[in-house]
């Protein structure tokens, strides 16, 4: 992923035509000459397409697995958002801000990580989609044209681009501010879950040790 | 039915299974910081690193194999037509061309080469292409052409056994400009020698008298000005393929 936003940077400095604003205004240009002699993007593009032409393999492959495991596993009724999530996920975002205390309900995801988490899946889905649109435009003419034609495919595989690295910094903030317990449930697979009182005295009553208890969140999948 | 699955365990037990779980995320990250690396460290070949010119070369076995003749690039209406087509380079251009008494050289095997006028190639059939002209550095513009169809071309001057050869070579007379293309592509329907733009001869900067026009490639392979074709089962040497760029460019 972090190949394929680079390597696309390398690309699209090539022919950066994209900025936000109206008529002659322009408010952001993607992007400024200061951000690329930074980052020295300027005058790879062969090298840049190079890589973007072998990571999307791996790209497209990993995300593959990854929703394959999702849709075998059961663990999609997890991340699919249902009836409730939108307003769930205005609650979550109320929480997070600190507008609003009481925690909403939630299983392995809340309702705003089902829509986020879906959504990157679906924009995921669109990143292959638009690629190939713009890789092969005659020969997946159609699909071509179905995406709006070729100078759209390669907007559309910008924005979402933009929309993936947003997500990315959110995630990361999120990842940040909920701490340890969380982080080591990303990587090991399993969060922690403390013993209320009672239960630690009653479990120290039985074993002597202070039994946390480890959640592996399939409680809410049922066969 | 429901899974159990919460379950008490010991400290001891929990601290193992997280240091496990983060050895295997320090290795799989060390892994691909490692790989990143070596990548960048690798010899190059023709401009690119060994490794992505070999994925590039993989690409083209892939694409090759599923590109279909039947598949055409969209046609657009003249009116949309872009008035001046951009021009994007010069390369094989400059210096003094002898253009009033061009012929292009066609080498049908080495030692039997025909020497053909503009005015012969016109009294072949003309194919009008509009077209969407996309550059491999991104843009895109719509351009009106006009030629003969290559397929045509072949038939013509006999052709046939050049034309089961893996590749067409092209080059400007001066041979400061050259591309090499996979026969499939250059029979591709809409790949025209072309000696019209908008419905006038070609201007100067747009390779006049002749140049290629394949809309199943990026413009690099358009080549301007075209002095001599020939044909190889090995790859012809390329401009772009020589500065890093992938050989094919198949669209």
């Amino acid at each position: 992923m972090a190949v394929m936003i680079w390597s696309g940077l390398l690309i699209y400095w090539a022919n950066d035509v994209y900025k936000i604003g109206w008529g002659d205004k322009t408010i952001l240009k993607f992007f400024p000459d200061t951000f690329y002699k930074a980052l020295n993007i300027p005058f790879r593009l062969a090298e840049g397409m190079s890589l973007h032409f072998i990571f999307m393999w791996i790209f497209t492959v990993n995300g593959l697995i990854y929703f394959l495991y999702l849709l075998f596993s059961k663990e999609w009724k997890l991340i699919l958002p249902n009836k409730h999530s939108l307003k769930e996920a205005w609650l979550v975002v109320l929480h997070d801000l600190h507008i609003k205390k009481g925690v909403p309900p939630q299983k392995k995801y809340n309702a705003a990580q089902r829509i986020a988490y879906t959504g990157v899946i679906v924009m995921g889905f669109a990143m292959i989609l638009t690629g190939l649109a713009i890789y092969k435009p005659a020969q997946l003419y159609w699909l071509c044209a179905m995406l709006g034609g070729y100078e759209w495919a390669r907007a559309e595989h910008f924005i979402i681009t933009v929309l993936l690295v947003l997500f990315f910094v959110v995630h990361v903030l999120q990842v940040t501010v909920a701490g340890w317990n969380n982080f080591r449930g990303m990587v090991s697979g399993f969060e922690v879950v403390k013993d209320t009182p009672a239960q630690a005295e009653r479990s120290s009553q039985n074993n002597n040790i202070n039994n946390p208890l480890v959640n592996n969140h399939t409680d809410d999948v049922q066969n | 039915m429901m899974y159990k699955t919460e379950k008490a365990v010991s400290e001891k037990y929990l601290r193992k299974k997280t240091i496990i779980s983060f050895v295997f995320f320090f290795l799989f990250t060390a892994g691909v910081v490692f790989a990143w690396n070596r990548l960048q460290h690798q010899p190059k070949d023709k401009g690119a690193l060994v490794p992505l010119r070999k994925g590039l070369d993989a690409n083209e076995w892939v694409f090759a194999h599923i590109f279909n003749n039947n598949h055409l690039t969209k046609s657009y209406s003249k009116n949309l037509a872009a008035p001046r087509a951009r021009v994007n380079g010069d390369a094989g251009l400059n210096g003094t061309a002898d253009t009033a008494n061009w012929k292009l050289q066609l080498i049908r095997k080495p030692g039997d080469t025909l020497f053909i006028s503009l005015a012969e190639i016109k009294t072949l059939p003309k194919t009008e292409i509009i077209f969407d002209f996309k550059c491999i550095e991104g843009w895109s513009q719509i351009t009106h052409w006009g030629g003969v169809r290559f397929s045509d071309f072949v038939n013509k001057y006999g052709l046939s056994q050049q034309s089961r050869m893996s590749y067409a070579g092209l080059a400007t007379p001066d041979k400061q400009y050259y591309v090499g293309i996979d026969m499939a592509s250059m029979l591709h329907p809409q790949t025209i020698l072309c000696y019209e733009m908008n419905g006038k001869p070609l201007p100067m900067n747009q390779g006049y008298p002749l140049r290629l026009i394949i809309p199943v490639k990026y413009g690099v392979k358009h080549l301007k000005r075209i002095g001599t074709l020939f044909f190889d089962n090995n790859r012809p040497k390329d401009y772009w393929y020589e500065q890093g760029y992938d050989y094919y460019c198949g669209l």
